[in-house]
């Protein structure tokens, strides 16, 4: 058994006197496309920026074998973690190559133009939109900058929060499928928290599903799709 | 208005060029204060009311390291690493602590300091106006009949738009430029960057007050005016009019800001009779109103352009 690139175990999170997260473990192997599952308000948002340091929580995190729990956010990017949080996570008032030269803003090697350049190789329409402001782009393309923002730090693992809200199904398909591109060329691991079952099973290994901040299924990405009680909770149908 | 136009063209073209030239002298130091109240504002959202007071106390050590015999523009330099420092201490102490989203505490304490640095210079140097080291040849470089355009103008407003420049270079082509202004753009993401939040704007507001410090000097040296611990009061409130005249997180928009407030406060109010003197304050403040209701972001401002 390989080490795991990302354990949690007993995780638990509180915001003022409510506890979101009621001790929740699972962890991310290296190259692997892992979904968490859940509605509004179960904890997925938590879960992540617990793992990259945003709030305080007690239990354990640990990163490629060494905790992360006194580490600060700006640290932890630095051991390898990248973040997209949900809804817009660009700079609007910044071009659309500042916010990738953001992105590498922990780097200090020469390769950062290169990086650039597969970053608009991923998402032509970038390119075409890269001195204009990120605010001006739409809500998609914004994604994809996010996306691209995160990647820029050369991260081993990239959590996404739910990349597919307020995004029409076709632009969601074409973020999906990029997502298994990116993690087959450049193997990235990821970790996305989301509320669109199908699509997020489609492209994971494996899943979890987080009920009111505990975790009530986890399994094969194949095995979860055809759970009877994701389908219905989750799946429509 | 017809009025307003007769009268410059008529027998005072002299004086009236005399009131543009004191309009572009004041301005630009009104302009150098209103600078470094942007730039903590481009980073914060927040208006620092200390920043005014602060720069007084940093013109008050470049008196202090002159009367000690250091040459002038020595002086003036290390005046403004120190008022760096001083701002980054205060940062430290008194800002990182509170919410940066939560703006009510924060203008409440630099309201504080802004009284408290104004007591502590007083008690230090009283209240007795000093003579300031001319930091520009005096005289005049130019005289043309009755107008007089003084090394003083000249070397105020090119010290002004030297600094707007080296600020303008550093937030756009350095590292340090660049992590300022996502800081300003998206504090969860720039964290989620890697870059240290607290440091980043520790050091915007040592910029701004080492900014503010030399526009204080350069006020101070005027030859009609001397140094007193409330020198910075009018100041203070020409510039933040004309920092958000020009738009509060554009550089160049402190400039023309400062300058259009320099241009009513010398110009309109002489040529517009039913303004005395006493209402030139007001008048300035009259302006900003009409040009925010025009302009809600102010001349230079960034209009927030964001689709959703």
């Amino acid at each position: 058994m390989t080490l795991p690139i990302l354990r949690v175990e007993n995780l638990k999170a509180t915001y003022g006197p409510v506890q979101v997260l009621h001790g929740i473990d699972f962890i991310v192997f290296s190259k692997e496309i892992v979904v968490v599952l859940g509605a509004n308000g179960a904890g997925k948002t938590t879960t992540l920026r617990s793992i990259s340091g945003m709030i305080e929580t007690s239990g354990t995190i640990e990163l490629n074998g060494e905790s992360t729990q006194n580490l600060t956010s700006s640290e932890i990017v630095r051991c390898g973690v990248a973040h997209v949080p949900q809804g817009r996570g660009t700079f609007p008032e910044l071009t659309v190559e500042e916010n990738l030269k953001v992105g590498a803003f922990i780097r200090t090697d020469k390769d950062i133009k290169t990086d650039i350049d597969i970053c608009f190789e991923n998402y032509p329409v970038l390119y075409e939109r890269k001195t204009q402001t990120a605010g001006s782009l739409s809500g998609g393309e914004q994604q994809m900058l996010a996306v691209s923002r995160a990647l820029m730090s050369r991260p081993q693992l990239l959590l996404m929060d739910e990349p597919s809200l307020g995004l029409a199904p076709q632009i969601v398909e074409d973020l999906f499928s990029r997502f298994v591109a990116i993690n087959r060329d450049q193997g990235t691991t990821m970790l996305i928290v989301e509320q669109n079952a199908q699509l997020a099973l489609d492209i994971a290994n494996r899943g979890y599903v987080l009920e009111s901040g505990e975790i009530s299924v986890e399994g094969k990405a194949d095995e979860l799709i055809n759970d009877d009680a994701i389908r219905r909770a989750y799946l429509g149908a | 208005m017809m009025l307003f136009v007769g009268r410059i063209w008529g027998p005072d073209m002299d004086l009236f060029l005399q009131r543009v030239i004191d309009a572009l002298t004041n301005g630009s130091t009104y302009a150098l204060i209103a600078v470094a109240m942007v730039l903590i504002f481009k980073a914060t959202t927040l208006i620092n009311f200390a920043q005014g007071e602060q720069a007084m106390l940093g013109a008050f050590a470049v008196l202090q390291l002159w009367n000690w015999g250091l040459p002038m523009w020595w002086a003036v330099i290390i005046g403004m690493i120190f008022s760096g420092i001083l701002a980054a201490v205060l940062e430290r102490t008194f800002i990182r602590k509170f919410d940066p989203a939560d703006h009510l505490p924060l203008v409440i304490i630099t309201l504080g300091l802004f009284l408290v640095i104004n007591a502590i210079a007083a008690i230090t140097w009283r209240f007795d106006p000093q003579s300031f080291p001319q930091l520009f040849p005096s005289g005049n470089a130019f005289t043309y009949n009755n107008v007089r355009l003084s090394w003083y103008s000249i070397f105020a407003f090119s010290s002004c738009v030297l600094v707007l420049i080296v600020l303008q270079t550093l937030l756009t082509k350095t590292k340090f430029g660049l992590a300022f202004r996502a800081v300003s753009s998206n504090l969860e993401s720039s964290r989620l960057s890697g870059i240290n939040i607290g440091p980043t704007l520790q050091f915007g507001w040592a910029l701004a007050a080492a900014a503010g410090t030399l526009g204080a000097s350069i006020y101070a040296a005027n030859p009609v005016l001397q140094i007193e611990p409330s020198m910075m009061l009018r100041a203070l409130i020409f510039s933040v009019t004309a920092a958000a005249l020009g738009g509060l997180d554009s550089l160049w928009g402190a400039l023309i800001g400062g300058l259009t407030i320099g241009f009513v406060q010398s110009v309109v109010v002489q040529y517009i009779p039913f303004i005395p003197n006493e209402m030139s304050l007001s008048a300035a403040v009259v302006v900003l109103l009409i040009v925010l209701t025009l302009r809600p972001s102010g001349v230079l401002g960034t209009r927030a352009v964001e689709r959703v």
